[in-house]
Order: structure tokens, then sequence, then C-alpha cells
């Protein structure tokens, strides 16, 4: 069969779940707007989004030599892809977190979840009208 | 699921901000608190907020995954009382001044206490509102293929 889950939705399940990630990420950025020498993180969404797609690399999978043997790994956790922000007003308790620009980020984030999650939506619709033969 | 943490996340600024309003609004109460000695006398009292650390899980298999290493949320670490001098007034008439005349009023700084009144209120309602998108996310994904 040539349908199957995996390549019928294409990249939305990734690219929601990064967005449930990033919606996450800014709104710890949120809740610590005003506590001292706090610094605001976000993340390459284009680098998480690629990375979450093909995790070939950075998965340490275990060799297998015989059809009996369970598959298994480490899977390395990349600290890499979160980043500090720049703020444009630094303030002079160290907390680098802008309430505008985050909440924008924040919104701005939603948004592009609402449009995921809606193309995520009609792949579903399709997949139902091609199993009901419509 | 990362949209769930989002409600633990705000919820702790929620709180930490309430205790916040709730030293600002005890401050305000004691303005005029007099006392007879400097010991006895009502210091104006402010919570020290600070990142609440995953540290702990990020160490243990299971959320090796998840854990990325930021914080979750804000913790209030401890509430401490101004340094700041008393006020020393000198009125021998009140029933609570000592053998000089002076009575101890709070060094309550109400301009200082409006300002942390309004941060609080504002930061207490963007969380709310952090939560109310996170809640209309999630109650989009439950919609799914429906």
């Amino acid at each position: 069969m040539a349908i199957n889950f995996e390549t019928a939705l294409g990249v939305h399940p990734t690219a929601l779940k990064a967005r449930t990630e990033r919606a996450s990420l800014l709104a710890n950025n949120l809740a610590n707007a005003e506590t001292p020498g706090f610094k605001a993180r976000d993340m390459d969404f284009q680098r998480v989004f690629e990375q979450s797609q093909f995790d070939g690399p950075q998965g340490l999978n275990m060799n297998v030599t015989s059809q009996k043997h369970t598959p298994g790994g480490a899977e390395v956790v990349d600290n890499g892809e979160l980043m500090y922000r720049t703020p444009t007003q630094p303030s002079i308790d160290g907390n680098t977190v802008e309430e505008h620009v985050e909440h924008a980020q924040y919104m701005e984030n939603a948004l592009a979840f609402e449009a995921s999650f809606l193309f995520l939506k009609s792949k579903f619709s399709g997949l139902l009208s091609a199993i009901r033969g419509e | 699921m990362s949209l769930a943490k989002i409600f633990d996340t705000a919820g702790s600024a929620m709180s930490a901000n309430t205790v916040r309003l709730n030293t600002t609004a005890s401050n305000l109460a004691n303005a005029e608190s007099a006392a007879s000695s400097i010991d006895e006398t009502y210091r104006a009292r402010h919570p020290v907020f600070s990142a609440i650390q995953q540290q702990v899980q990020q160490l243990s298999f299971d959320t090796v995954g998840d854990g990325k290493g930021e914080a979750q949320g804000v913790q209030v670490l401890g509430i401490v009382e101004s340094d700041s001098p008393l006020q020393e007034r000198y009125e021998p008439n009140h029933p609570l001044a000592n053998e000089e005349g002076y009575v101890f009023y709070p060094n309550v700084n109400a301009v200082e206490e409006m300002t942390n009144m309004i941060s609080a209120s504002k930061a207490y309602q963007m969380n709310v509102e952090v939560m109310n998108s996170a809640k209309s996310m999630m109650q989009r994904v439950l919609t799914l293929g429906q």
C-alpha cells in the first residue's frame, strides 16, 4: 500500500510539535519577565524543524547483526538549538525578557500553530474521503 | 506534551505575582503602623523571584528527550525586608512615643509600592492571556480529525 500515515501527513505533525515546543519556551520567557538575571531564550525554528524531520545523524543507534536483536540506542541531547535573545533595551537587573517582543512572538507562534493545524486537518479529511471512496 | 507545560509555567508566574501583590498590600496597609522602637517597627517586604531550573530532571534518562535545559516557570525564593532607614518623627504626644518623644514609622515607599502593584497585576494579566491561548491551542488539537 502506497499510502501510510508517515508520508500522507507530510511535514505538518513535525511542525505542530515544534510549534508547541516553542510555545512552551516563550511562555516560560513571559513567566520570568520579572525575574532578575533571567535570560530570554528562543529556538531556531528552521533548525529544530529540520532536525526533527530527518533525525538521522544525532541519534546513536546500536548495531543490529541479527534479526533477533532489539533495536536500541541513545538519543543525543542537542542543547545548541536554544539560543539567547539579544535585548534591544537591556535592563539594569540583567533580565533580557522584553514583554512586547515575547508576546508578539508567542502570538505569531500561535497563529503558525493554527496554520499547521489546518493543514493537518485538511490532510485528514482528504484521507477520510479517500477511505470512504467519495 | 509541551502545551500542558505552559499551564504549569504560566501558573507558577501567576502565583509568584500573587505573592508580590500580597506583599504590596501588606506594605501599603502597614505604611502608617507606628512603633516606639526600631526593632518593633514594620519594614517593607519584597519577594525575590528566581527561575525554576529543570536540572535534576535533565540528568535522569527518561526525560533526556524533552528536557532541553530551559527553565520551567518562576518561583519565589523568599521574602526579604527592606534595609532602607525607618522614618523617625518627633511626636511627643503620641501614645507610642519613646522617652525622647520619637515615634518610628515603617520604611514603606508608597510610590514604589504602587509601581510594584501595577507591574504585578500586568504580569498576572499577561500570564492569564498566555494560558488562554494555550488552552485554545489545545482545544483545537482535540478537534483534529473531526
